[in-house]
């Protein structure tokens, strides 16, 4: 319990950083660190992105598989890691 | 077989007598031979000889039932000729003779009724009596009551030819009957017999139609049944293919007690322990540099002005149209205004489209003259503010959004105050209800349930006003306050109470507080108000004066210009003015407390502190065309001290506004163009526009840039200008936003929503709230200042080579003069000479005229 807060601070503290989500492999947030709406919104949108993305990645060549996802918007930044059973979402603002 | 009847009165249907008669005769002849004329009745005898020959022997030819025989009258005079006297007839010869018919009658009398045993009847109309005698109706009546009371007998069947009838339906057997026997074998016997039915071979005989005729058939019976018509239908819809038109979702979650199992899981631990350091250097790349941003375009975006000239002007959007047509019939707007506080009401002042002179209305009916106030959000009338006549122009007290002023068309000044009614405009009083919060006030249920009417709670009075309508009214801002002399001192109380009004006989100054040489007046007078009235401003009474008057004179003649429209410069308080006012509320409660204005006194000029630093000059628009720049304070060496007065338009001057970025910019618009003043700079306006081709009938300054303008046409375009782009023509033209003429534009900034709009109103009182598109909206990078700068030193330099001009003007002329008083004497008489023969000219020229006729007598100069 304690490591994950003390990781989630190691992720917080670097600049920019606006919020990080921590979603279930069925897209339900476990933990995150904005309001409960945001959390939603970006939890359901950016599971099934990621679902999409894996998916396409594996099509091409089924022996790879999808490490990492940066989404990169006019206003900020979104990155996701995924995992087996887990993903991570950052949204991170890189002018501030 | 029915025994055939015997055929009866075989004697008589022998006879040639009418068998008809006689059945009646047989009872009547009794009485009548007694009734007879006996000239008519011969009774003789006639021997057995004349019997004989004539076939009337007694008891044999003629019997008693019986008697009559008509001899021939041949037969009658050959017997007389063969027997001469002999004849039985010889008595009767000349009779005979006489007779005019062929037959005579005799009748066999058996029972001697005349003595004899025959009598002739000597007249044809004698035997017809007894031949046929007439039946008499009573006579017969009597027979047949007679009938009636005996049985009657049964009479003789008298033939009509019905037996035969009756004969042809009977059935005769014609000829004997048949007997068959039947016998069967007699082996047979005791077998069982079977019967069949064989038909009779027969010719049938259809019938047939028979083509030589045809009966038509003109007439056929037939029934009707009334059956009520029924029908019954079935129909099956087809199974579309089901699909969702609307979800709703809501997110899964968990709960936390899932959470903080998953949070203590392994799998999350090891998770995070992989994803981690990912991350992070996802971030610090991030963070060091922005991979996607293009430097060249970065480049060109600073450099960019946001004016680029290839700005696209996008539509005004029309927000709301607003129009309650109970009340705005025949009506037009001359003032509209937004309210202060609340956001979306905006006020419009409804006048009478076309005036009518007050002898000439025979209109008895009551006019009742309004400001409605709008809802932006729902189009609705909120409040309706009544007044004693159209109201021009009206203003909301910038400390008490409350009190509004309103000037009249009849001169007339008047209050409102609408407190009570605020939560009708803010919208949370529900229409339907009926007012629970006034349950006193009767005007309001009078038009509309839904719409309140408030009366104006203070008038000035009739008398001191010239008959000529309030254009503008303003209220002063509640930084400061103007004495009796015009003096600007300042405003304890921080709220405003005195307001100033514009009309084309002077400008007015008011004050909404009590006087002291007017509070005994007022409480000596005790008028009663009507219960729907405001109590706020009972103490101004009826007695309600201005505070002072302006005229501004014009410069050359004794006339006074006539006021349309006006402008102050809002003074902000720049020093605290703490001393001695600590008991006023702060700045900030000012808006909470609604102050008592009966307790308000003017306070003598001498204690309140005169600030100098107010400006106490005014724009004035006047119907000349003028715009007058003058000064309100009355100082004692110069009343009305005109500053400056400058005509340079050619009709009447309808507005004049302020530019809210720059305090000291003038926008004045007339009739065809329109100019900008600068205070300060008094030789002339610093910018005018071109003439244009339609009439400007409104305008404002655009409250989103300082560089526009919007101005509004008779024909019902905006036009918007902006100095820094076009100076000679609009650069947007809104062409026909609106199909009347737009009588007056007003401009506000939403704050919530940071749009800015334009409520224009039309000649037939609508309005129409426009949102300005958001091409408007951009703040500009450069002002107006240098472009007021360069206009304002083009002016001066232009008023200088004027002025230059003119002087050296006047001195052509001085010099002119000053060569004509220094002549020679030779030169003297050289002119004298001159103009004596000219004059000889002249003359000759007459005779000359005169002696063609055509002399004209020179027009006296």
């Amino acid at each position: 319990m304690a490591e994950v807060e003390e990781t989630l601070k190691r992720i917080q503290g670097q600049k920019g950083v606006q919020g990080i989500i921590i979603v279930n492999a069925e897209g339900i947030p476990i933990k995150t660190t904005m309001d409960n709406t945001s959390t939603v919104q970006y939890a359901g949108l950016l599971h099934q992105l990621v679902l999409k993305a894996r998916s396409t990645v594996r099509d091409i060549d089924p022996q790879n598989d999808l490490t990492f996802m940066r989404v990169r918007s006019k206003k900020n930044e979104i990155m996701i890691a995924p995992d087996k059973d887990y993903f991570l979402i950052v949204i991170q603002n890189p002018s501030d | 077989m029915p025994p055939k009847r015997p055929k009866s009165g075989k004697g008589s249907s022998g006879s040639k007598r009418k068998s008809k008669g006689k059945k009646i005769e047989s009872h009547v002849p009794k009485e009548e031979p007694d009734d007879d004329d006996p000239d008519d009745i011969f009774p003789m005898v006639l021997t057995s000889a004349t019997q004989q020959l004539f076939g009337c022997r007694a008891d044999e030819d003629v019997t008693g039932e019986s008697p009559y025989k008509l001899l021939r009258k041949d037969d009658i005079v050959q017997d007389m000729k063969k027997r001469a006297a002999v004849s039985d007839f010889s008595p009767v010869k000349q009779t005979v003779l006489d007779y005019p018919e062929d037959e005579i009658l005799l009748v066999f009398d058996r029972d001697f009724l005349y003595g004899q045993s025959f009598y002739l009847v000597l007249t044809p109309e004698a035997k017809e009596r007894i031949l046929h005698p007439p039946k008499p109706e009573t006579a017969e009546a009597e027979v047949i009551e007679n009938d009636a009371i005996k049985t009657p007998e049964p009479r003789q069947w008298i033939s009509q030819g019905s037996e035969q009838e009756i004969e042809n339906e009977c059935v005769k057997e014609t000829r004997e009957k048949l007997c068959i026997k039947f016998s069967r074998v007699r082996r047979k016997f005791g077998a069982p017999v079977c019967f069949s039915d064989h038909n009779a071979d027969f010719i049938e005989c259809p019938s047939y139609k028979d083509s030589r005729f045809s009966i038509k058939q003109m007439q056929r019976d037939c029934g009707l049944q009334a059956v009520p018509t029924l029908q019954s239908s079935s129909a099956q819809t087809q199974r579309k293919v089901l699909r969702n038109i609307h979800t709703q979702y809501t997110p899964r979650e968990l709960s936390d007690e899932d959470k903080e199992n998953i949070h203590q899981s392994e799998s999350l631990r090891n998770f995070l322990k992989t994803v981690t350091p990912r991350v992070l250097h996802a971030l610090q790349q991030a963070e060091i540099m922005d991979e996607f941003t293009d430097d060249r375009k970065a480049l060109s975006s600073a450099a960019k002005d946001d004016d680029s000239n290839e700005q696209v002007y996008e539509d005004l959007m029309l927000v709301r149209v607003l129009a309650n047509r109970a009340y705005t019939k025949d009506k037009t707007i001359r003032c509209i205004n937004w309210h202060p506080t609340i956001q979306g009401v905006i006020a419009v002042a409804l006048t009478e489209r076309r005036e009518t002179q007050l002898n000439e209305s025979t209109d008895l009916t009551v006019k009742q003259h309004f400001i409605l106030f709008y809802s932006c959000k729902n189009s609705t009338t909120l409040l309706l503010l009544e007044g004693p006549d159209g109201i021009f122009a009206f203003d909301f007290s910038p400390s008490d959004p409350n009190i509004i002023v309103g000037g009249c068309a009849n001169g007339q000044v008047v209050l409102w105050d609408i407190s009570a009614y605020v939560t009708y405009l803010q919208g949370t009083q529900p229409g339907g209800k009926k007012s629970s919060v006034n349950t006193d006030t009767f005007a309001s249920d009078d038009k509309d349930k839904k719409t309140p009417v408030v009366r104006f709670c203070a008038a000035s009075s009739g008398e001191s006003v010239q008959e000529a309508p309030i254009t503008d009214v303003q209220w002063l801002p509640p930084t400061f306050e103007v004495t009796k002399t015009g003096e600007a001192v300042e405003n304890k109380n921080k709220i405003s109470v005195q307001f100033v009004t514009c009309s084309p006989c002077a400008i007015m100054f008011w004050d909404v507080r009590v006087s002291k040489q007017w509070s005994s007046w007022a409480s000596g007078k005790k008028h009663t108000t009507a219960h729907s009235v405001s109590e706020t401003f009972k103490h101004l009474g009826r007695w309600w004066k201005p505070l002072f008057k302006i005229t501004p004179p014009m410069i050359n003649t004794r006339r006074d210009y006539s006021p349309l429209k006006f402008s102050l410069e809002h003074y902000t308080c720049t020093d605290d003015n703490t001393a001695g006012t600590t008991d006023d509320p702060a700045d900030g409660e000012s808006s909470e407390v609604v102050p008592d204005y009966s307790q308000l006194r003017t306070r003598s000029a001498q204690t309140l502190k005169p600030l100098e630093d107010v400006n106490t000059r005014m724009y004035v628009g006047t119907q000349e065309g003028v715009v007058v720049y003058t000064d309100w304070k009355q100082d004692n060496k110069e009343s009305g001290h005109l500053h400056n007065a400058k005509s340079l338009h050619h009709g009447v001057v309808n507005t004049v506004q302020r530019s809210p970025f720059y305090k000291d910019t003038i926008l004045t618009i007339e009739d065809w163009n329109f100019a900008i003043w600068k205070e300060g700079v008094t030789d002339g306006p610093i910018f005018t526009s071109p003439t244009s081709e339609t009439a400007y009938t409104a305008g404002c300054c655009s409250p989103s840039r300082s560089t526009d303008f919007f101005i509004g046409n008779e024909d019902g375009s905006i036009e918007v200008w902006d100095l820094l782009k076009k100076t000679k023509e609009p650069v947007q033209v809104y062409k026909h936003v609106i199909k009347a003429r737009i009588t007056c534009i007003k401009s506000w900034s939403a704050t919530t929503s940071k749009h800015y709009y334009l409520a224009v109103s039309d000649d037939v009182a609508a309005v129409f709230v426009f949102r300005l598109p958001k091409s408007l909206y951009k703040k500009e990078s450069l002002g107006l200042e240098k472009f007021f700068e360069l206009e304002e030193d083009r002016l001066k330099d232009f008023q200088r080579r004027v002025a230059k001009m003119k002087k050296e003007a006047d001195e052509l002329r001085k010099k002119g003069e000053t060569n004509k008083q220094i002549k020679t004497p030779e030169e003297q008489k050289e002119e004298e000479i001159e103009m004596k023969e000219y004059k000889e000219y002249l003359t000759l020229e007459e005779n000359i005229l005169k002696g063609l006729g055509l002399w004209q007598a020179p027009a006296e100069a």
